[in-house]
């Protein structure tokens, strides 16, 4: 049957319709002449599709190809300590799928069984302990919607405008649904000793990828995390067991955690000091900056979604999010931030998670100078990129949370720009 | 009657975990196995010590490929030494003796993450003279140093007071929490820089 159809009466009109130019028919759906989409019996209309027992579990169907991880080579040496970015161009809601959520590596994803899994809590504790993959299954569960982003995330922005799509300017950023134990009741487990303040978290891969906590976060919630959205973590995504650090800087999110030590000071390692220490400009230098401070972006239009329906209707549609708390209000302007509108808040909406908002406007086919601002729970206002520079110069390289512009041009193109 | 006590303890213990309950002890040998950190007060150095010389040429074998033979690195692999007081110039060079606060994260560090993808090779006595090497790289030592636990502490990193915590809450939240202007915000907008004009983003997905 999918062979003959394949060469058949249906095929030929599909091409037919396709040689006619139907670039608009695809778009606008209008009505002269008769839609052959409509008019004439379509292959999918008559033939089977794949049974259930095609795809025991799925990728996205082939058309939506591009909504994929990218890598920018010229950023880091290598593919093993480097990071790739997430389509949030091509994304809605707020839920990333996992397939296509950013990864960073600083010596690979490495692949760890469950059964060889072991997570050790020693140091500062009444007893030292080591738990399997399956003594975690065993504690009190809870689930947690987090964002996850990089503390380089839009980095390359610093200096001005860069990389042309949110993807790679935004894309360091993930957001899932955990599921997971509280990090305080396996350190109950253990028994904190009350000199105990400081944690250092460590994974297992080459990396010795290894952070201090303080105390007071570990307790507060941040969790032991084997699950998101739904399944097991993905092996790029620290499979079997990754921290969740919520609002802090993905960095600390340690994947493949294997140990815990309980300290009375801080270890200061090397991704705590030559490492995610922010330089201002007089050539002093932030330390421990975890929280991801309230930030935003309009994905679509953006540089990789370009506008293809002319002037009318339009939707914005963007991401929101705060490491302080949740978002109260999504500001947007269409003219460079001399006039703002509230933006729609859309779906749910949790504290230190992406929330999604919406702008629906009538675009007269003029040029845009489209910008969104995020106003967190705390009262906190996004600032500009300027704003930011003002203080902290160009160097910090990290925490880059200042205000994009996309320009929509009157051909529907859309670029990354700088403004006054 | 008198079960029904000892029945809802029962129950009682079933639906909470305690302390003891999962997880079993760490035995020593397993702790130190990997407790294998260094903090900036010296806790957890083991002995052990290295000269300049023989981490000359410990570096030269297992670093230099991809850090230069003088810690000044080769293509886009970090640069280890060199860049002192550039932190504030334009284009800093952050490297161990420029900008790194503490000796103790460079020997952890390199013990148990370098060499890059041959992590966890070297011992405590070619990490010692690794260092030293590199500290004589970085002009911080003489060529005849000899790096141990005894003489860790003695050298002075020059960038140990260039960091401080984190003062967003002092210096930036009350500035970005004020009621933002809606409307008629500024005369004009003009365009400073397109990214296009720079052109550094991957062409498509096939790239």
């Amino acid at each position: 049957m999918t062979d003959s159809n394949a060469t058949g009466p249906n095929r030929r009109h599909f091409l037919a319709a396709a040689a006619a130019g139907s670039a608009l028919a695809a778009t606008a759906a209008r009505a002269a002449p008769p839609d052959p989409r409509i008019t004439e019996v379509q292959d999918w209309n008559v033939s089977w599709g794949d049974g259930v027992d095609a795809t025991p579990y799925g990728l996205p169907i082939h058309h939506e190809a591009e909504v994929i991880r990218r890598n920018v080579p010229w950023l880091t040496a290598d593919a093993v300590s480097s990071v790739n970015f997430t389509p949030i161009h091509a994304l809605e809601g707020t839920i990333t799928p996992q397939g296509c959520a950013f990864e960073r590596h600083h010596a690979g994803a490495i692949d760890l069984p469950k059964a060889d899994y072991r997570l050790m809590i020693h140091g500062l504790v009444d007893r030292p302990l080591v738990f399997s993959y399956d003594d975690l299954e065993r504690f009190p569960r809870q689930n947690h919607v987090y964002f996850l982003e990089c503390a380089a995330n839009s980095g390359m922005e610093w200096a001005g405008a860069q990389l042309n799509g949110c993807q790679f300017t935004h894309g360091m950023i993930h957001n899932m649904e955990y599921t997971g134990v509280p990090l305080r009741a396996l350190l109950a487990e253990a028994g904190i000793r009350p000199e105990g303040k400081w944690l250092l978290v460590e994974g297992a891969d080459a990396s010795a990828m290894s952070r201090s906590l303080p105390i007071e976060k570990a307790l507060d919630d941040v969790l032991v995390a084997y699950k998101a959205n739904g399944e097991a973590l993905r092996k790029e995504h620290g499979y079997p067991v990754r921290l969740v650090v919520p609002g802090w800087e993905g960095n600390m999110w340690v994947k493949w955690l294997r140990r815990i030590e309980v300290g009375d000071a801080p270890w200061e390692h090397r991704e705590e000091t030559s490492k995610y220490t922010d330089t201002m400009a007089d050539g002093r230098s932030r330390r421990w900056t975890w929280e991801m401070d309230a930030k935003s972006i309009i994905t679509s239009p953006s540089p990789q979604a370009r506008v293809n329906h002319g002037r009318g209707p339009m939707v914005i549609s963007g991401l929101a999010w705060s490491g302080r708390g949740a978002i109260r209000a999504v500001h947007v302007s269409l003219d460079g931030g001399r006039n703002w509108q509230q933006a729609r808040l859309s779906g749910p909406s949790h504290d230190k998670a992406l929330h999604r908002f919406y702008l629906d406007i009538d675009w007269d086919g003029s040029e845009l100078l489209l910008q969104s601002r995020a106003v967190d729970t705390t009262g906190y206002v996004q600032p500009t990129k300027d704003q930011l520079r003002a203080i902290r110069g160009v160097n910090s390289v990290y925490h880059m949370n200042g205000i994009q512009t996309w320009l929509v041009k009157p051909n529907g193109e859309v670029e990354n720009v700088e403004i006054s | 009657m008198s079960r029904f006590p000892e029945t809802l303890a029962l129950i009682l213990c079933a639906g909470t975990a305690t302390a003891g309950d999962l997880g079993r002890p760490a035995l020593p040998q397993e702790i130190a196995a990997w407790d294998l950190d260094i903090r900036p007060d010296g806790m957890g150095l083991p002995e052990g010590a290295g000269d300049v010389a023989t981490g000359e040429e410990l570096f030269s074998e297992t670093c230099a490929a991809c850090h230069g033979e003088f810690g000044e690195g080769v293509d886009r692999w970090p640069k280890l030494a060199g860049g002192d007081g550039t932190l504030a110039d334009d284009d800093p060079q952050k490297t161990i003796g420029s900008y790194w606060p503490y000796l103790s994260t460079a020997w952890d560090y390199i013990h148990r993450a370098m060499p890059f993808g041959n992590a966890r090779s070297l011992d405590a006595d070619q990490t010692y003279a690794i260092l030293a090497y590199l500290l004589y790289s970085n002009d911080l030592v003489d060529e005849d140093f000899v790096l141990s636990r005894d003489s860790f502490l003695t050298v002075a990193m020059p960038n140990a007071d260039g960091f401080f915590p984190d003062d967003r809450a002092t210096t930036e939240l009350p500035l970005f929490s004020q009621p933002p202007c809606m409307a008629d915000c500024k005369q004009e907008v003009t365009i400073r820089m397109h990214a296009t004009v720079l052109d550094v983003t991957p062409d498509d997905a096939a790239d």
